[in-house]
């Protein structure tokens, strides 16, 4: 899960991570008067979950309160593209804060590396810039110590790292310090990526956080009834649904609706049905959920994204029967209208019983296909309008 | 012979009295695996039809001479639940359990490596040696014994891949599910060494997916160390950059840790890769039968 700029820096003000002051608002009158208690000049920072927002056009300074209602207006509402065309990326909020004194801009990141199963911390004394060309461009700038995973990281850990990054040596002290806080931060949070770009020295010399990206890790949210609350607000209407309904679902942007069981298989799914010239519209994991009222929230979800012009069931069946999706299928459909042609694979444990109870219910807009590809083909010639993804 | 576990295996679950963990305890127990322990804490002296229940997983070792540990165990008590099976006198460690945070499994992985013990998952579906023993959820109906080792990130893939193997007449040495989570016990890496050494396995099916670079180590690791044939699919070319698909592990961040990016460094590595499910078993049945 990640967080909005303002939710990283509320979480590191928590640990104690100076960051500048501001509020969030999500809406103009609001963000203009919030600039107005802050004072000038001030930052107007879009609040979303993308690099690349500066760029884009997504962060300003206002000097006075006529440019906070100008940048304001400008900035909530607008569409951001991530910087690999992710996106777009709809702006509800900005975070205004107080304008601060740049002295120099540094780079600070801790970040759960999966390879060498330890947390890795970075530091470069060339922030606020693009980090990516600065590690491919001059990999010497940008330092990276793995942390020992089964020793404390304390201050002089932190600092001998701050110390070969080459930060100013008045702001080693200071450095260190945020960069074991960010370290805590990891820990306490079970964040899996903190980053800071910029960390800045302001002209008093301080060290302070001017940006946030802090990853959670889901699976730790039962301890974290803060962070959880954030991970509630979902803005896709689908997704907000099937969390609802607590069924792991992605959309996507074709027209082909997909539901299997198991996150492979469906992800394989997803392959399959773009190798035969379709484009699916969603991921979606049933996981081991035959259950009739399961088949037809994932039925609802799936049918709610109104670009869907056809329906894939994909079911590998092992502890999970293939006679009891069947039996869940042929329910689902006296509960819910379907209006949309259904392919049907079913294989695995009693896939025979499955499609004996398929065909004996005899449904309208029901196909069924024996193999995965088979099913593929056929849902996409079923879809109409193919498109490669 | 087959990997990890074999007719040897003297298996302790963790979680036996729950409702999962005596499903697949007592169906694991029905293949033929040897179940000696269940373990839970404050439930010793009960058991579970038949097999005995003890407090720790330590008990479990002494008195019932368990070597193997299974974990059933719900997530938030996960972490210390394998904790106390590596310090109980195990071999190995199978964890089941879904949901474990991941910075929970930093102390784990590494005490784990410290005391020389074998994490398998977690998030795994287990391992299964055709006509030996089963230690986790894998339906065994799809395997038959044969010369081909799997090694998988997936649960329902695998299955998918086994069954088309089993239609062409093969079977299998092991199949190992090691888990899609960022931090697993044992890698790709881990499992064909394993493999390689084993003299029964012919062929190596390799089965991974979006995210970290579990395989493509695997395909430098391949072209150093391993003689036998592998044959490889990767799911989640239609994944899109950054979304989550399921697994923890499945996140891409740009272009590394792609599907493509994986299908190439196998490839590069002289290691054939199937389109589809389909197409691997097939290619592997092909090369096996030459």
């Amino acid at each position: 899960m990640d967080l909005l700029e303002y939710q990283g820096k509320q979480l590191f003000a928590k640990h104690g991570i100076a960051v500048p002051s501001g509020e969030v608002a999500d809406n103009v009158d609001d963000a203009v008067a919030a600039a107005e208690r802050i004072g000038y000049p001030c930052a107007i920072k879009a609040q979303v979950l993308i690099g690349g927002r500066g760029k884009a056009g997504g962060v300003k300074i206002a000097k006075d309160v006529d440019e906070a209602r100008q940048y304001a207006s400008d900035i909530i509402g607008m569409d951001i593209t991530g910087p690999h065309g992710e996106g777009p990326f709809r702006v509800d909020s900005v975070w205004v804060e107080g304008g601060s004194d740049i002295a120099e801009e540094y780079y600070a990141s801790i970040i759960l590396d999966r390879g060498e199963k330890k947390l890795l911390a970075m530091v470069s004394a060339k922030g606020g810039m693009d980090i990516e060309a600065v590690a491919a461009g001059n990999p010497a700038d940008l330092t990276k110590v793995h942390i020992d995973p089964t020793k404390p990281f304390d201050a002089a850990a932190a600092r001998s790292i701050v110390e070969a990054a080459g930060l100013a040596a008045d702001a080693l002290d200071e450095a260190a310090d945020v960069l074991a806080k960010l370290n805590e931060v990891a820990r306490e949070e079970d964040a899996t990526l903190i980053e800071v770009n910029p960390l800045i020295v302001t002209a008093d010399r301080k060290v302070v956080a001017l940006d946030a990206k802090v990853t959670i890790d889901g699976n730790s949210l039962f301890r974290h009834e803060d962070l959880a609350e954030i991970a509630d607000t979902v803005d896709d209407p689908q997704e907000q649904m099937a969390k609802e309904k607590g069924l792991t679902y992605v959309k996507l942007d074709g027209n082909v609706g997909i539901l299997a069981n198991g996150a492979g298989l469906c992800m394989s799914t997803l392959d399959v049905v773009a190798q035969a010239g379709g484009a699916p519209a969603n991921f979606l994991d049933a996981g081991g959920g035959s259950k009739a009222d399961a088949i037809v929230n994932a039925l609802e979800v799936i049918k709610s994204d109104s670009k869907v012009t056809a329906i894939l069931f994909n079911i590998f069946g092992g502890i999970t029967r293939c006679d009891e999706i069947a039996k869940g299928i042929v329910t689902a459909s006296s509960q819910i209208d379907l209006d949309l042609p259904l392919v049907v694979r079913l294989d695995g444990t009693n896939f025979e019983e499955g499609l004996a109870i398929l065909a004996e219910a005899n449904l309208p807009n029901l196909h069924q296909e024996k193999t995965m590809l088979d099913a593929a083909r056929r849902v996409v010639e079923l879809a109409g309008g193919a498109v490669r993804a | 012979m087959s990997i990890i576990i074999d007719g040897n295996t003297k298996l302790a679950v963790s979680g036996l009295t729950g409702r999962e963990g005596s499903f697949h305890g007592l169906r694991n127990k029905a293949y033929g695996t040897d179940l000696v322990a269940g373990v839970t804490p404050g439930k010793g002296g009960q058991d579970v039809e038949g097999t005995p229940v003890f407090d720790t997983i330590a008990d479990a070792v002494t008195e019932a001479g368990a070597n193997t540990s299974m974990i059933f165990v719900p997530a938030r008590f996960a972490a210390a639940a394998i904790d106390e099976a590596i310090d109980s006198g195990v071999e190995t460690v199978i964890a089941i359990t879904e949901g474990i945070p991941v910075l929970d499994m930093l102390g784990t992985y590494w005490k784990a490596r410290e005391k020389g013990v074998r994490l398998i998952g977690p998030n795994c579906p287990g391992v299964l040696s055709p006509g030996k023993a089963n230690v986790g959820i894998i339906p065994d109906a799809f395997f038959d014994p044969g010369p081909i080792g799997v090694v998988s990130k997936s649960g329902t893939l695998t299955y998918q891949i086994g069954n088309e193997l089993k239609q062409a007449g093969t079977g299998n040495s092991s199949i190992v599910g090691i888990g899609g989570d960022p931090i697993v016990g044992s890698d790709f890496i881990d499992i064909l060494k394993l493999y390689e050494a084993d003299p029964d396995t012919e062929l190596i099916v390799m089965v991974g997916e979006i995210g970290g670079d579990a395989e493509e180590r695997a395909a430098e690791f391949i072209a150093a160390e391993v003689s036998k044939p592998v044959v490889a699919y990767i799911a989640g070319f239609t994944a899109p950059p950054g979304k989550q698909m399921g697994h923890a592990g499945a996140i891409i961040s740009g272009s590394s840790g792609t599907a493509q990016a994986k299908k190439d460094a196998l490839e590069a590595k002289g290691v054939r890769v199937g389109e589809s499910p389909t197409e691997t078993a097939a290619i592997a049945v092909e090369t096996l039968r030459g």
